[in-house]
C-alpha cells in the first residue's frame, strides 16, 4: 500500500467502518523497536515467573542481548540501504524509516545499554544484610522508614523491575524520532516517559527526594503532554490529518480540498500557529529548554544517579530527534514563523543555563543546568535549517549523550556514609586523593566546556558552523559568549578537584565493578575518539541526514 | 660526478646526527663523546671537500647545484621546501665552517679535558655546525630562518655552557634576547618578502627586484640589515658580544669569531640583488659597518681581559666586512674574502688566548701576564703570525683583503667615499694599536704575574682546572691537540690572503653568485696600499712607546675619560639601561597598572554580575512544581503570542 493511502487510516474517521483497510506493518523494518518492547514484555513476565535469586541476572542478560539485537538490527537496516536511498515511510503511515530515525535508534541504543550497566552495578552500596544492592530501592511500594521498608532490605530484595521499565522507556525513544504522525508522537512520547516517572522515584536512598523528584516530573511532564496534545487537535483541525505529509503538504498550500467535515478550521492559520506552537512546547519540555526547563535539576537532582544518567542522554536524543522531523518535515513551510521564536528560546536557554549554573553547589544540578545549556546549544544546529544543521545535531547528539552517562557514571563512585557525595564541597581535593577518577571526570568537563580534542569541541563547532552559515550567526556569538561562562563553572570543579586542599572527611571513591567501568572507559573513548578524529562519524552524520518525507 | 648534489643533504646531516646521538646517547658516551663529535664535523669536512673538487671541475656557470630534499608546508599559494643550494658562495662558507670548525673540535679535545659535561659540550658544537651549514645552505629564506635560529639557539646552549657562574648565564640570556630583536627584523623581512614576491626562494626574488618599488626593497633591506646587526654584533646591537666571552674559549673562537657572527655579512651578501636596488639600505649598511668598526676598535683598546679585546677586535673587523658588503658589487667579494681570513686569524687568535689562560690558571686580565713568550714558544709564533695577518702586515692575509676593503671604500666615489675610506685607514691604525698592545702585554716585558685568586671570592674559574689558591702561575705550553689546530690556522693566517688575491683567484671564484665590478679609487692604488702601511706603523708605534717602553702596572691606571668609557664598551650597557630597560620598565608598570585596574575589573565585573545574576535567577528555582508550571504556561503563552505576532508583522 502506497504511503498516501496510509493517510486514510486517520483522516477518512468520518466515512462508513467497512472502508477501513486492514493495516500492514513491515516487521523487518520496525524491528529495533519491536525487539526491545518484546524484551521489555519477557521481562514483565520474568518479573512474574522467575524466582527472586536469579531474577536479576536474567533481567541483566535479557536486556543487554535486547539492546545489541536491536542495534544489530539497526546496523542492518542501515547496511541495507534504509538510511539512504531505501529510506521510506512503514507502518502505514506511522513510522517514517530513514537515516536520521537509524542514526538517532542506533545512538540511543548504545548510550542505553552502556547506561544500563550502571543500572546493574551492584559493588557500590555497602551489602545489606548480606545481599548486594544496587542504586534503587529495596521495595519501591512501601514507605520510606517504615517497617515494611526495612523487613525489605532485611531480606535483601532489589527492584529489578526497572529493566523492563527502562525497556519499555528505549522503546518509546526509538519510536519517537521515527515517528511520523502526530498521534505515534503522542504515543511514544507517553511510553517513554510513564516509565521515567517510575524510575525517577526508585532510588535506593534519599528517597523522599527520589520521590518528589518523581512527582514533580509526573505533574509537569502530564502537564506538558496536555499542551502538546492540544496542539496535535489544533494541528489536525488545520490540516485535518495527522499525517506529517499530509499537514506540510497543507501548510505549503500544495494540497486544496477541504474535507466537508471539517470545514470551518481547515486552513486557518491561526491553529496552524497556535497548534504548532504548542507542540513545540511539548518538544521544548523534553528537550529542556527555557522556560520550560524548572523540571531538570530536581528531577536529575532527585532521581538515582543511573536513572539521570540515561535520561540525559537518550531523552535528549530522542527528543531533539523528534523536535528535527517536526521542523524539517511538517513546519518547513512556515520555517519564517518559528524561527524568531525559537532563535530567543536557544538564547535563553543557553544564557539561562549557563549563568545559572555557575552558584550551584550540588554536582548533580550542576549537570542538570549544564545540559539545558547544551540543549540551547543544540538548538542554535536545528535553527540552521540547513542539511549541515541536521547532521551536525545529530553528531552533537551522539557526542553528548557518551559524555552524560560517562560523567554521572563517575559520580555515582564518589560516596560518603550517606551514598553519593554529591556536594560540590566534598569534591576538594579529589585529585589528590583518586587521581585517575578525577582525570577522567576532568575529561567529561573539558568536554562538556568544549576543549579541542574532545568529542565536545567537535560537535559544538559542527553545530556553531551549521548555524553561521544557515544565517544565524547572532546566535552563535550568543553561544561563544555562554560557553565562555560555561566554562567557567566546568574549569572550577577541575580547580576545586586537583588545587584544593582535600578535607578531612572528604569522600571516598568506590572500586566499581567491570560494569561500570566499562560504562566510563566507553564514555571517554568516544569522547576522545570524536574529538581527535571525528571525521568518518561526521561523514556518517551528514549521509544520515535526509529526513524521507 | 654527476650526483654530486645528492651529497649537499650529508653536509648537514652529518654534525646533526652527531648532535642528536650525543645528546641522546647518555652518559655511556660521556667516554668517547669528544671523538664522535670531531668525527661527524671532520666527515662533514670531507664531503664539503669531495664537493668542492667536484665544483673546479666544472665551469664558472655551472658550478651552482641544487638539491630538494621534501616540500616542507605544501599549502595552496605557499611553498616552502626544504631544499639546498650550494654555489660558490656557500662553498666558501661550508669550507670555512666545517674546516675551522673540525679543528676548534680538535683543540676542544684538550681544552675541555677535565670537563664533566664534555661530551655535552661536542653535542652542542655538533649542533651548532648543523644549523650553520643549514643557514648557508638554504635555498630560500625560510629555511635559512630556521637555520638563523638553530645557531643562536646553539649560541646560547655554548655560552652559557658553564651555567653555575650567573656571569654566564646571563650573558647568554643577553645575547639570546639582542639577538631576537635582530630575528624579528629577519622574520618581518621574510614575510615582506612573501607577500611582494610570493615566494621565499632566493632565485626568483633576487630575480624580480627589478620590479619592484624601491620603497618596498628600502625596507626589506634595512630589515635584513638590522637582522645582520643582532646576529654579527653591529651597532647598535653590537651590546651582546662581549658579554659572550664567558663561553668557554673554543666556542669564542668558532662562533663569536670565525662563523656565527658573520652569518650577518652571508645575508647581505646574499641578498646583494636587493641592496643594489635599494641604495639608501646599501648606504645605510656601510654606514654601520664603518661605525661599527670604530666602535669596536675603541672597545679593543681599553679591555685589559685578551677575550674582550679580542671580541672588540671582531666587532671591528666584522665591520670591515659589512662596509664592504654595503659598496655593493665592488665590495662584496672582498668583505667575503676578509671573512675568511678573519675566520683564520681571529680564530687561531681567540685558540692561543685559550692556549694562554689555560697555562695561566684561567687568568684573563692582561696586565696579570707579560714574557710569556719563553714558556709557550708554539703559542707565541701561532699568536704572534696570527697578529701580524689581523693589523695587516704586508704579504700576510689580513693586509691582502683589508687593503683590498679600504681601496673599494675610496673607489665608493664622492664624499662618501672619502669618509669612508678615511674611516676604514683610522680603523687599520687602531687595529695595528690594540693588537699590539695586547702582543706586548701578554708575550713581553716583565712577568706580572699574579698568585691565583681565592677560589671562593673569584669564583670565575673554569671548572676542572686545578686552582689552589695562592699559587703562582706555571705557564707551559698546551698539549698537542690545541697546539696542532693552532699551527694549521697560522698557516691559513699567512698564506689564505695572498693565495686568495694570486691573479684574483678569489674575486674570479665568487664572481658568479656576487657580481663584481672592478672600483675606480680617486687616488691610486699604490698610495692608498702605502698609506694602509704607514697607519699600521703609527698604531704599532703608539702602542709601543705606551706598552713596549714603560713598564705596565698591574692595576689598570684611572684613564681618560674617553678611556675609562671604552671599559665601559663606549656606555652601550648604560644606554640600553636608561632607554630600554627604564623605558620597558615604564612601559611595563602602566601595563600591568591598566591590566589591574580596566582588564580586571572588567572581568572582575563580569564574573560579579554574572554571578550575581546566577544568585537572583537560581532564586525562581524555589522547589515548587506550581512556580515551573507557571513557569511554563507563562512560557506557552509568549511563544504562542510571538508566533502569532510574527505572522502579523
Amino acid at each position: 500500500m502506497s504511503a498516501t493511502a496510509v493517510h486514510s487510516l486517520w483522516t477518512t474517521a468520518a466515512e462508513p467502518i467497512d472502508k477501513i483497510p486492514a493495516p500492514t506493518v513491515e516487521y523487518a523494518q520496525l524491528a529495533p523497536a519491536l525487539i526491545v518492547v518484546g524484551a521489555a514484555i519477557v521481562g514483565v513476565l520474568v518479573e512474574a515467573f522467575v524466582p527472586r535469586k536469579v531474577r536479576y541476572h536474567v533481567q541483566v542478560f535479557l536486556t543487554v542481548v535486547a539492546l545489541v539485537a536491536a542495534f544489530a538490527a539497526v546496523v542492518a537496516l542501515a547496511a541495507g540501504g534504509y538510511g539512504t536511498t531505501k529510506a521510506r515511510i512503514a507502518a502505514m503511515g506511522a513510522i517514517a524509516v530513514d537515516g536520521p530515525a537509524l542514526f538517532l535508534q542506533g545512538t540511543i541504543l548504545l548510550a542505553s545499554l552502556v547506561a544500563v550497566f550502571t543500572f546493574a552495578e551492584r559493588r557500590l552500596d555497602p551489602e545489606a544484610h548480606g545481599n548486594r544492592v544496587d542504586s534503587f530501592a529495596a521495595q519501591t511500594a512501601s514507605v520510606p522508614g517504615s517497617d515494611s521498608e526495612k523487613a525489605a532490605v532485611k531480606a535483601g530484595f532489589t527492584t529489578t523491575e526497572v529493566f523492563p521499565l527502562v525497556l519499555f522507556a528505549i522503546t518509546g525513544m526509538l519510536v519517537f524520532p521515527a515517528a511520523n504522525d502526530l498521534l505515534t508522537l503522542f504515543i511514544a512520547l507517553e511510553v517513554f516517559s510513564l516509565p521515567l516517572y517510575l524510575l525517577c522515584a526508585v532510588a535506593r536512598r534519599k528517597r523522599l527526594m527520589s520521590q518528589e523528584a518523581a512527582v514533580k516530573y509526573f505533574l509537569l511532564g502530564a502537564f506538558s503532554s496536555a499542551i502538546l496534545l492540544f496542539g496535535i487537535a489544533m494541528l489536525y483541525g488545520y490540516a485535518g490529518s495527522v499525517s506529517y505529509a499530509k499537514i506540510a503538504d497543507v501548510v505549503d498550500g500544495s494540497v486544496r480540498t477541504i474535507d466537508p467535515a471539517l470545514a470551518d478550521t481547515m486552513g486557518n492559520d491561526a491553529l496552524l500557529l497556535i497548534g504548532g506552537a504548542m507542540i513545540l512546547v511539548g518538544l521544548l519540555f523534553k528537550v529542556g529548554a527555557v522556560p520550560f526547563h524548572m523540571w531538570t535539576p530536581d528531577v536529575y537532582q532527585g532521581a538515582p544517579t543511573p536513572v539521570t544518567g540515561f535520561m540525559a542522554a537518550a531523552t535528549k536524543v530522542a527528543a531533539f530527534g523528534a523536535l528535527l522531523r517536526l521542523l524539517y518535515v511538517v513546519l518547513p513551510g512556515m520555517s519564517w514563523d518559528w524561527r524568531p521564536v525559537l532563535w530567543a528560546i536557544a538564547i535563553i536557554t543557553m544564557l539561562g543555563g549557563a549563568i545559572v549554573a555557575i552558584t550551584q553547589t550540588d554536582i548533580k544540578r550542576l549537570l542538570a543546568y549544564s545540559s539545558i545549556a547544551h540543549a540551547g546549544f543544540i538548538l542554535a544546529g536545528v535553527i540552521a535549517t540547513t542539511p549541515d544543521g541536521i547532521s551536525s545535531v545529530m553528531f552533537y547528539l551522539a557526542a553528548y549523550s557518551f559524555v552524560t552517562i560517562g560523567a554521572f557514571a563517575v559520580v555515582t563512585l564518589v560516596r560518603d556514609a550517606g551514598g553519593e557525595a554529591t556536594h560540590l564541597s566534598k569534591w576538594a581535593g579529589l585529585g589528590r586523593r583518586s587521581p585517575l577518577v578525577a582525570a577522567v571526570f576532568a575529561v567529561f568537563l573539558l568536554a562538556f566546556a568544549g576543549i579541542p580534542l574532545t568529542s565536545g569541541f567537535t560537535g559544538k563547532f559542527a553545530v556553531f558552523k551549521a548555524a553561521a552559515e544557515g544565517g544565524a550567526g547572532a546566535l552563535v556569538v550568543v553561544g561563544v559568549i555562554s560557553s565562555a561562562i560555561a566554562a567557567f563553572f566546568y574549569i572550577r570543579v577541575i580547580v576545586l578537584m586537583f588545587f584544593s586542599e582535600p578535607k578531612a572527611e572528604g569522600p571516598t571513591v568506590a572500586v566499581p565493578s567491570p560494569l561500570t567501568m566499562t560504562t566510563i572507559a566507553v564514555g571517554v573513548a568516544v569522547t576522545l575518539v570524536l574529538g581527535v578524529v571525528p571525521q568518518y562519524f561526521l561523514d556518517l552524520a551528514s549521509q544520515a541526514g535526509v529526513f524521507v518525507r | 660526478m654527476t650526483n654530486s648534489e645528492n651529497l649537499i643533504a650529508l653536509l648537514v646531516a652529518a654534525p646533526l646526527l652527531g648532535a642528536v646521538v650525543l645528546l641522546c646517547g647518555g652518559r655511556r658516551l660521556d667516554r668517547s663523546g669528544h671523538w664522535i663529535g670531531t668525527l661527524f664535523a671532520a666527515a662533514s669536512f670531507v664531503v664539503g671537500a669531495v664537493l668542492f673538487v667536484d665544483m673546479l671541475g666544472k665551469g664558472a656557470d655551472e658550478r651552482a647545484m641544487h638539491q630538494s630534499l621534501y616540500d616542507w608546508i605544501p599549502v595552496e599559494g605557499f611553498q616552502a621546501d626544504v631544499a639546498f643550494q650550494l654555489d660558490q658562495l656557500s662553498m666558501t662558507f661550508v669550507l670555512l665552517i666545517t674546516g675551522v670548525g673540525s679543528l676548534i673540535h680538535v683543540y676542544s679535545i684538550g681544552y675541555m679535558e677535565h670537563d664533566e659535561r664534555r661530551r655535552r659540550f661536542f653535542g652542542y658544537l655538533n649542533l651548532f655546525l648543523a644549523a650553520m651549514l643549514l643557514l648557508v645552505l638554504a635555498d630560500n629564506y625560510l629555511l635559512l630562518y630556521v637555520g638563523w635560529e638553530g645557531v643562536g639557539l646553539a649560541s646560547y646552549l655554548l655560552i652559557g655552557f658553564w651555567q653555575h657562574k650567573p656571569s654566564a648565564a646571563t650573558a647568554a640570556k643577553k645575547a639570546f634576547l639582542v639577538n631576537r630583536v635582530g630575528d624579528m627584523g629577519l622574520s618581518i623581512a621574510i614575510m615582506l618578502m612573501f607577500t611582494t614576491f610570493g615566494t621565499f626562494t632566493f632565485g626568483p626574488v633576487l630575480e624580480a627586484t627589478g620590479e619592484t618599488s624601491e620603497g618596498t626593497l628600502t625596507a626589506i633591506g634595512l630589515l635584513l640589515l638590522l637582522a645582520a646587526c643582532g646576529k654579527s654584533a653591529q651597532v647598535p646591537l653590537q651590546s651582546w658580544l662581549g658579554d659572550a666571552m664567558e663561553g668557554p674559549t673554543p666556542v669564542s673562537a668558532l662562533i663569536h669569531a670565525a662563523t656565527m657572527v658573520t652569518a650577518g655579512v652571508y645575508l647581505i651578501t646574499r641578498s646583494g640583488a636587493i641592496f643594489n636596488a635599494a641604495p639608501d639600505a646599501q648606504l645605510a649598511v656601510a654606514v654601520v659597518g664603518a661605525v661599527t668598526l670604530i666602535f669596536g676598535a675603541i672597545v679593543g683598546c681599553a679591555k685589559d681581559d685578551i677575550k674582550k679585546a679580542l671580541a672588540g677586535s671582531t666587532m671591528s673587523q666584522i665591520g670591515y666586512m659589512i662596509l664592504a658588503a654595503g659598496l655593493g658589487p665592488i665590495g662584496y667579494a672582498f668583505a667575503i674574502m676578509h671573512l675568511v681570513t678573519h675566520g683564520f686569524f681571529k680564530a687561531g687568535l681567540f685558540l692561543g688566548a685559550g692556549s694562554v689562560m689555560h697555562g695561566m690558571n684561567d687568568e684573563v686580565d692582561m696586565r696579570k701576564y707579560g714574557g710569556l713568550r719563553k714558556y709557550m714558544p708554539i703559542t707565541f709564533v701561532t699568536f704572534g703570525l696570527g697578529y701580524l695577518a689581523i693589523i695587516g702586515f704586508p704579504g700576510l692575509s689580513g693586509f691582502f683583503s683589508k687593503d683590498k676593503i679600504i681601496e673599494a671604500a675610496f673607489a665608493k666615489g664622492g664624499t662618501e667615499g672619502w669618509i669612508l675610506g678615511c674611516t676604514a685607514l683610522l680603523g687599520a691604525a687602531i687595529t695595528a694599536y690594540y693588537m699590539t698592545r695586547v702582543m706586548l702585554l701578554t708575550f713581553f716585558g716583565e712577568k706580572r704575574w699574579q698568585p691565583a685568586p681565592d677560589p671562593d671570592k673569584a669564583p670565575s674559574v673554569e671548572p676542572g682546572i686545578e686552582v689552589h689558591p695562592g699559587e703562582m702561575p706555571h705557564p707551559h705550553e698546551s698539549p698537542k691537540s690545541m697546539t696542532i689546530p693552532m699551527v694549521v690556522l697560522a698557516f691559513g693566517s699567512v698564506f689564505a690572503g695572498g693565495l686568495f688575491s694570486l691573479n684574483d683567484s678569489f674575486v674570479n671564484w665568487l664572481k658568479p653568485v656576487t657580481e663584481f665590478e672592478h672600483g675606480h679609487p680617486p687616488i691610486s692604488a699604490t698610495v692608498i696600499t702605502s698609506a694602509t702601511v704607514v697607519a699600521l706603523v703609527i698604531g704599532l708605534g703608539i702602542a709601543y712607546v705606551q706598552y713596549g717602553r714603560r713598564p705596565v702596572p698591574t692595576l689598570a691606571p684611572r684613564g681618560s675619560l674617553l678611556t675609562r668609557a671604552a671599559r665601559r664598551d663606549l656606555l652601550q650597557d648604560d644606554f640600553n639601561h636608561v632607554v630600554l630597560v627604564r623605558g620597558g620598565e615604564h612601559l611595563t608598570r602602566s601595563l600591568v597598572y591598566v591590566d589591574h585596574t580596566l582588564v580586571d575589573g572588567v572581568v572582575n565585573g563580569t564574573a560579579a554580575s554574572f554571578g550575581g545574576l546566577s544568585g537572583r535567577l537560581r532564586k525562581l528555582q524555589n522547589g515548587y512544581a506550581r512556580t515551573y508550571a507557571v513557569s511554563m504556561f507563562g512560557g506557552t503563552a509568549v511563544l504562542i503570542a510571538a508566533t502569532l505576532l510574527m505572522r502579523a508583522v
